[in-house]
């Protein structure tokens, strides 16, 4: 069973001062998953993955990361995890290479032999095999990207936390991260993204989990927050003649601008061959699904960087 | 992890910067002795500077006076507060921990990479004073065996050697203390600057302290107390009593402050 679960979380919480970061989460990532952890800034993301790697230890809660406890069993699960956190972070007067190696040699037990060779790969990996001896700090954003991932990558973890990880970076760099974690997982890794950006996760992930001040509201395969909704979207050059064919069939049409109808019907295929049949032409047609950003939208409150005044209402009544 | 601090000391090039401009006091001390001939008086000045123009073979002691009371204490209150304050602010602290790196061990690696550096500097210092003193300085003692100690007896060669290698090792254990203070410091402060400064003011405070009467009292207790006690090895016969409260002291600061950066250290929230 503990084979299956790659993160698993119970009652997590964490409070600094008074302030509470993170309410009571439970979070459930299962090994070979592309699990997207969503929510706005200052959602609690970066307070939750700091407790996964056991950077910051929470006021109270469990935490199991490869089916061992932590932060006890950190000694025996972190060789085995793949992070960056808040963004990269490099010795900035030493070459990138210079910076992996010292990396590598940092972990217990970790071998001397071998080790420029795993260097080399890992660089390769990223798009970084030529950079030449230049130190960090004068590395663009995307570059330091790029050896942050590859300083995650290094011991060829079996889990990966990432997060934001293509803050930074370019949309060639962005399409270029995308495939490498889908190609990273394809063969076996698990990947634990955060990120607030919801296009990304919604290209790569399977599972979903939504954070909303400090508490998980939402946790569900992708696929089934992605679920049609039971309506057809179809354009058509004759709306008017479309809308009195449908109307005669029974069907409820929704909404409908100039060419476009949002019809409820179970099935596209069929929709269209009851229009083409009466001679009404079709030239668009799509199953309508609740976009990520729609469930986001309706589990959480709003951003969670503002922090509105009590209105003056509230006050009297208090 | 050591070896890996010991290659980033190394390769850092403000190590070697340091180490050189703490090199620079002592040589220019040797090169205007040399060019006036002009030393203090015996009692007076750095110590064992009176004896140099006699013999030049004691110059790498007086240069080790001349950069133990501040050059030295600066050079490893920078080093040591940069630990963990250092790491924090450039954000490798965190990919140092999740390596992942044990809290106890980085603490001790980051402590014995100070030392590194204080072996370097006083090591280079002496090497150079050595070659200042025998080159330019007086020369008179080179041929004749033994030199004069403090108290004006004479030392053999061996003798002198391992005195001086007892008030090296000294010297190293009162920097250790420092960099202990540092290294709690920087496990407290969220910028190395601060841990670096509140370092070098409890050194200058505990130095003012000593000359005023009324902190008779707590004389004993301050860390820059027994200091420059290494002196009494070169009296014939050597003054252990300073020496001793001098170890014993040290010591304690050294492992109250160890134990305090581990103790604040190893529950903290690494949120950087």
């Amino acid at each position: 069973m503990s084979g299956d679960t790659a993160i698993r979380t119970q009652g997590l919480t964490k409070y600094f001062g008074r302030f509470e970061a993170v309410s009571d989460l439970s979070l459930d990532v299962r090994e070979g998953d592309v699990y997207g952890f969503l929510g706005a800034n200052g959602s609690g993301k970066t307070t939750t993955v700091r407790m996964l790697l056991g950077l910051v230890l929470a006021t109270s809660g469990e935490i199991e990361v490869l089916g061992r406890p932590m932060p006890r069993s950190g000694r025996e699960v972190l060789p085995h995890v793949g992070s960056m956190i808040e963004g990269p972070a490099a010795y900035a007067h030493l070459s990138g290479r210079a910076n992996l190696t010292l990396f590598d040699a940092m972990a217990p037990r970790s071998r001397r032999t071998g080790r420029k060779d795993r260097v080399e790969e890992t660089l390769d990996r990223v798009g970084l095999g030529g950079v030449d001896e230049r130190p960090v700090k004068n590395y663009s954003l995307g570059m330091r990207q790029r050896l942050g991932l590859a300083a995650a990558l290094l011991r060829r973890p079996r889990l990966l936390v990432l997060d934001e990880p293509t803050n930074g970076l370019d949309p060639q760099g962005i399409r270029d991260i995308r495939a490498l974690l889908l190609e990273l997982n394809a063969d076996g890794t698990t990947i634990f993204v955060s990120s607030h950006l919801l296009t990304e996760i919604e290209q790569l992930c399977t599972r979903v989990g939504v954070l909303d001040r400090g508490r998980m509201v939402v946790q569900e395969q992708l696929a089934v927050l992605r679920a049609p909704t039971g309506r057809i979207l179809l354009g058509t050059p004759e709306p008017g003649a479309a809308l009195a064919h449908l109307d005669r069939l029974g069907r409820s049409v929704e909404q409908h601008d100039d060419r476009r109808l949002a019809v409820r019907a179970p099935d596209a295929a069929q929709l269209n061959a009851e229009l083409v049949r009466a001679g009404i032409g079709v030239d668009e047609l799509s199953v309508e699904r609740r976009s990520l950003e729609d469930v986001v939208l309706a589990a959480t409150s709003g951003g969670n960087d503002t922090f509105a005044r009590p209105s003056r209402d509230v006050q009297d009544a208090s | 992890m050591i070896r890996v601090e010991l290659s980033k000391l190394l390769r850092s090039r403000r190590t070697w910067t340091t180490v050189l401009l703490i090199d620079a006091l002592p040589t220019l001390v040797g090169v205007l002795l040399a060019v006036t001939d002009l030393g203090p008086r015996p009692g007076e000045g750095p110590a064992f500077l009176s004896a140099v123009l006699t013999d030049g073979t004691l110059f790498p002691l007086a240069a080790l006076a001349i950069v133990l009371p501040l050059f030295l204490p600066i050079a490893v209150s920078v080093t040591a507060g940069e630990a963990i304050a250092g790491e924090a602010a450039a954000g490798t602290l965190r990919y140092v921990l999740v390596r992942p790196v044990g809290r106890l061990r980085l603490l001790v690696a980051k402590l014995v990479a100070a030392m590194a550096f204080v072996v370097l500097t006083v090591l280079v210092v002496a090497a150079t004073a050595y070659v200042v003193g025998v080159t330019l300085l007086g020369d008179q003692s080179v041929q004749v065996v033994g030199s004069t100690s403090v108290s004006g007896t004479s030392l053999s060669t061996p003798e002198l050697v391992g005195r001086t290698f007892l008030a090296l090792g000294y010297a190293m254990l009162c920097m250790l203390g420092v960099a202990a203070i540092a290294l709690f410091l920087s496990t407290v402060a969220s910028s190395s600057l601060g841990a670096a400064l509140g370092t070098m003011s409890i050194f200058v405070g505990s130095s003012l302290l000593l000359t005023l009467d009324a902190s008779e009292a707590i004389r004993d207790y301050l860390p820059t107390r027994y200091w420059l006690a290494f002196v009494d090895l070169f009296r014939d016969p050597i003054l252990w009593r300073d020496l001793q409260a001098g170890v014993i002291l040290q010591g304690t600061y050294v492992a109250v402050f160890f134990a305090a950066a581990w103790a604040n250290f190893a529950t903290k929230d690494v949120t950087e």
